[in-house]
């Protein structure tokens, strides 16, 4: 029968795309899979991983531990590195031989080149950088509960979509919930005629849980065919920054300096620098910052930087424009400092200074030190 | 040669924007933009038009007055617009919207050595879609994120960036690129081509136009056509308002820290 | 009658509105604070053709009309002063006059010269005993043989030390008087000219004035502009044009310092609210924007005449004694509304205060204008 991408009920199963570079998991999906444990779990079936690589047999074995029930291997020296055309024809290519209801990805820089074209391929939908995924429709009520401002009415009277004049029950459906406008708006996204549902998700959002008891994991090795014609682009090579990048996500102490460090740029880099080696974590910044080029991208904190959740997160000069918060508002504790006491910062910061960063910086330093001696 | 560049008008979301009781955007008091990237892709084209006097056409998807735009991007140096207008493509999502501009650019024609130029994604969805979606219902190949272009006959060398570094790729035309804001800085209108640009040729393809394409039909553009669907729309809560410190001297700091290590947060 | 801007003028405000935001203020109060010439800006505003944009095409500019001109200076003039002043400068006083009076041979050589040559204008009429009354100037040209020999000097030139081409007036015939005067092209590196004294000034920092000298300077005897005896004409019809110039810098500050009394003033709080819901606020700067407005008409109204080829002297100096004088009665207002703030350089009101006061005083003082405005009433 041919393949069918409205044929609801033929898809079952919940797959997460495993990205490997140079023969290295990327983290995201360990996160992915964990999350895709959760969904696999409401909706009662298998969790599946892909990999594509070369030589990633050990990879596979791994993934286990975050819950797949099954990984499909596809192992090949054409799939060494990361092309658009090999890797979309190898995942359009078991999509429609296993069919999958749901299938998810990191919104890296390569999913994200990814998962639209196979999406366009397979002709299906696909929901781009989500924050939250849920099926369970009383869980996700109860995260709207939470996280919206909408009113219970609404709310409770959710589970049915009407298009066309026909009415879609979207009960056991995927809620792919992310932020739309700049983070001013939040959107909750569903597939409803097509599957299957596609998402790509945005790394460091998603909880990574090791399982604490063996999980039994099948791997398997479906047959495929490559060759040379299947390729447009060639790959001349693959560098790693030399630098290292600043790994905001996995930090759990950020500082972060904004347009306030202006007077003296090097001053306030060093005084951020100073009070998160205090605090043991790393520096961020606001886009101005890494706009005016005084930080390389990899500090960037926010709608267009990277979303983080650290238990501590400190805004030094920073306005705390919307975007701004898009990308810090989870944080555990946000403490602000800024000479303006008007700075939209304040209003979601737990603690605020109002106080030039020059002088409040050095002096929370010598505080955060002296607590520590007690200790 | 030519270059095709795909843009799109958005709503300004740098300021605070306005949000219906519904939970929908007030699109009305919004001012609408150029989308930030896509001027990124604009300025990659005209800087190959400067280095191989090739031209270059803007093509975008939106309401009548989405010419202002055009007209913009005609005043800085772009040779032609295409407006894809037309009430039937309303509502559409990546994948309609891909498939629509896939069918107007295909009807404008490509030839064996054209490039398609897109920014990464647009600020309204940022979904990053659109352009590769553009290039599989086109059947070329792509190329995203790119921080550099260099072409050399039919062949283009780009550098993809990654999260963690790059990579260096080699293309043939015609092909697809992607362009990041590190890859340019866009240049300004020009009075030349301002006083000019109300003169340069502006084509409106509507659905009448394109309808006959095979990537056209009904049940694959506008709201039909879109496999995703929004099931609501909402504004976070305001956090609860948290606790301004008296002053911003050493008894200040002194309390914070205090306060963070009771908490064991420090 | 359409108060309404061309779509064509809009683009003109939109594309200078966004050069001035990000390459423009970056840099104003440092350009303020050292007093360097802005050759980066300058060299930005050739590539864009603004600077020369009123040049026809043939020539290398882009044929823009007089109001086109004044809308570039104006959004410069809203965040620098000084910048604003050398555009000015060049298309007004030295662009104009070559292509006004110009010869066919001498368009051709110098106004390309003037846009994609990159090569910045001045005007030198101002001398130390001739200034509003430029009939008592010293300086002489006298013809020998195939070429002039030039010998005086100017001050107070805007674009002094950086221009290369120079429209300079000088005595031909002294016994004449004003009918004396002729108006010369010449280049900076004529023998016999040179650069004096750099001037330190109260503000407009960034603008380089200088004295210019000539000294047994040697002209060709094909850079005479326009005939013997028509410089004090060429020169007074040059400065009316140039008004429209002053005028809309004018504009352009007093444009500025409101946008930062509204900023201020919406997020300083005194006695419990923004100090911009205080009527008393509100009523001063409704006072701005209304000065602002009529302004702005009188600028449009004196562009649109010049560009139909109509007279526009009392427009022009209406314009600009009107603006020049909102700008400064703006910015000093402006100041007192920042109190103790104001007074520091860390806003820009001080600075823009500083800069309003020259717009009273160059191309024809206010006392001037109301001189060219009470001669064309028939008093």
């Amino acid at each position: 029968m041919a393949y069918d991408s409205r044929d609801i009920a033929s898809f079952k199963n919940v797959w997460v795309y495993c990205e490997q570079r140079q023969g290295k998991m990327m983290p995201t999906s360990y996160e992915l899979l964990s999350e895709g444990r959760k969904l696999a779990n409401e909706l009662n079936v298998e969790l599946c991983g892909i990999l594509l690589g070369d030589n990633i047999e050990e990879l596979a074995q791994d993934l286990g531990k975050y819950g797949a029930d099954k990984v499909y291997v596809y192992d090949s020296p054409f799939l060494k590195n990361y092309t658009t055309e090999g890797y979309t024809k190898i995942i359009c290519e078991a999509v429609q031989e296993f069919k999958p209801e749901i299938m998810i990805f990191g919104a890296s820089n390569i999913g994200r080149d990814l998962a639209p074209r196979c999406a366009a391929r397979l002709h299906t939908g696909l929901c781009a950088d989500c924050t939250h995924l849920d099926i369970d429709m009383p869980t996700y009520k109860d995260f709207l509960r939470e996280a919206s401002t909408l009113t219970e009415e609404r709310i409770s009277g959710l589970g049915v979509i009407k298009l066309f004049g026909e009415e879609h029950d979207i009960n056991m459906d995927m809620k792919m919930t992310r932020p739309a406008f700049g983070g001013n708006l939040m959107a909750s996204i569903v597939c409803p005629r097509f599957r299957p549902s596609m998402a790509t998700v945005r790394p460091g959002v998603m909880k990574k849980v090791v399982l604490d008891t063996p999980h039994d994991c099948e791997i398997i090795h479906p047959a495929f065919e490559l060759s040379e014609a299947d390729f447009q682009t060639e790959v001349l090579e693959v560098v790693k920054a030399a630098r290292k990048l600043v790994d905001l996500i996995g930090a759990d102490y950020i500082v972060s300096v904004g347009r306030g460090i202006s007077k003296d740029v090097e001053g306030g880099i060093k005084l951020a620098e100073e009070l998160a080696d205090v605090l043991g974590g790393v520096v961020g910044s606001s886009r101005a910052v890494v706009d005016a080029g005084w930080l390389s991208a990899d500090h960037q904190v926010g709608q267009t930087g990277k979303t983080v959740h650290p238990k501590v997160y400190v805004a030094l000069g920073i306005s705390g424009a919307i975007q701004h918060q898009a990308g810090m508002k989870e944080s555990g504790t946000i403490i602000a400092v800024n000479k303006n006491e008007t700075a939209p910062i304040f209003e979601i910061a737990d603690y605020g200074i109002v106080g030039d960063l020059f002088k409040v910086t050095p002096l929370l330093i010598d505080s955060i030190k002296k607590i520590k001696e007690e200790d | 040669m030519k270059i095709i560049v795909t843009v799109k008008q958005v709503p300004d979301t740098s300021g605070r924007i306005a949000v219906n009781p519904d939970g929908t955007l007030n699109r009305a008091s919004m001012q609408t933009i150029i989308n930030p990237d896509d001027l990124n892709a604009v300025e990659a084209a005209l800087d190959l038009k400067d280095e191989l006097g090739c031209k270059v056409v803007a093509i975008t998807m939106g309401p009548p007055p989405a010419e202002g735009m055009l007209r913009e991007l005609m005043a800085m140096g772009v040779d032609e617009s295409i407006l894809v207008s037309g009430r039937e493509f309303g509502g559409s999502d990546t994948y309609a919207t891909s498939q629509i501009l896939a069918a107007a650019i295909d009807t404008y024609g490509i030839d064996e050595d054209d490039i398609i130029m897109s920014g990464r994604q647009a600020i309204d969805g940022d979904t990053a879609q659109v352009g590769p979606q553009i290039a599989e219902k086109l059947g070329l190949p792509q190329v995203s994120y790119a921080g550099e272009i260099k072409k050399d006959g039919n062949t283009l060398t780009i550098k993809r960036i990654l999260e963690d570094g790059y990579m260096m790729l080699k293309v043939k035309t015609p092909c697809l690129v992607t362009c990041i804001k590190e890859l340019n800085t866009p240049r300004f209108m020009n009075v030349w081509d301002i006083l000019n640009t109300y003169e340069k040729p502006l084509q409106v393809f509507d659905y009448e136009k394109l309808k006959d394409h095979p990537l056209m039909d009904k049940s694959t553009i506008g709201l039909q056509g879109s496999p995703t669907n929004i099931l609501t729309s909402f504004t976070p809560p305001l956090k609860g308002a948290g606790t301004m410190l008296k002053g911003n001297g050493k008894e200040t700091t002194d309390e914070l820290a205090g306060i963070l290590a009771n908490k064991h947060i420090i | 009658m359409d108060f309404n801007l061309s779509n064509e003028h809009k683009l003109v405000r939109k594309m200078m509105a966004e050069f001035t935001e990000s390459v423009v203020k970056p840099i104003t109060a440092e350009t303020d604070r050292t007093a360097e010439y802005p050759r980066e800006t300058i060299e930005k505003l050739f590539d864009v053709g603004i600077m020369g944009m009123c040049v026809p095409k043939e020539y290398g500019g882009a044929g823009a009309d007089p109001l086109a001109a004044a809308i570039a200076v104006e959004e410069l003039a809203k965040q620098c002063a000084s910048t604003a002043d050398i555009l000015a400068t060049h298309n007004g006083l030295c662009c104009d006059p070559i292509l006004t009076y110009g010869t066919a041979e001498q368009k051709a050589k110098y106004l390309p010269m003037l846009t994609k040559g990159h090569k910045v204008g001045a005007f030198c009429l101002t001398e130390p005993n001739a200034g509003s009354d430029a009939s008592k100037g010293q300086t002489e040209c006298v013809l020998e043989g195939d070429h002039y020999v030039m010998n005086g000097s100017k001050i107070f030139i805007t674009n002094g030390y950086v221009a290369e081409v120079f429209v300079v007036f000088a005595m031909t015939d002294k016994s004449k008087g004003t009918k004396g005067i002729s108006a010369f092209i010449v280049e900076n590196t004529f023998p016999g000219f040179s650069v004096g004294k750099h001037e330190v000034k109260m503000g407009l920092h960034g603008s380089p004035t200088a004295e210019i000298v000539f000294q047994d300077c040697i002209v060709p005897k094909e850079n005479l502009l326009g005939k013997e005896g028509e410089g004090f004409k060429i020169a007074m019809a040059t400065l009316d044009g140039g008004r429209i110039g002053i005028a809309a810098q004018a504009l352009g500050i007093a444009e500025g310092a409101l946008a930062e009394a509204i900023n201020y003033t919406k997020g300083r709080v005194q006695f419990g609210k923004p100090i911009s819901k205080f009527q008393n606020t509100q009523f001063t700067l409704a006072d701005m924007e209304l000065g602002c407005e009529a302004g702005r008409l009188l600028i449009y109204q004196a562009a649109l005449k010049k560009a139909a080829g109509q007279r526009y002297t009392k427009d022009a100096a209406m314009a600009k004694l009107f603006n020049s004088e909102h700008a400064m009665k703006t910015t000093t207002k402006v100041v007192q509304m920042f109190g103790g703030y104001g007074y520091t350089n860390d806003y820009p009101v001080e600075r823009m205060m500083r800069d309003a006061k020259i717009t009273e005083i160059y191309e024809g003082t206010s006392e001037v204008q109301r001189i060219v405005i009470s001669a064309n009433m028939g008093l």
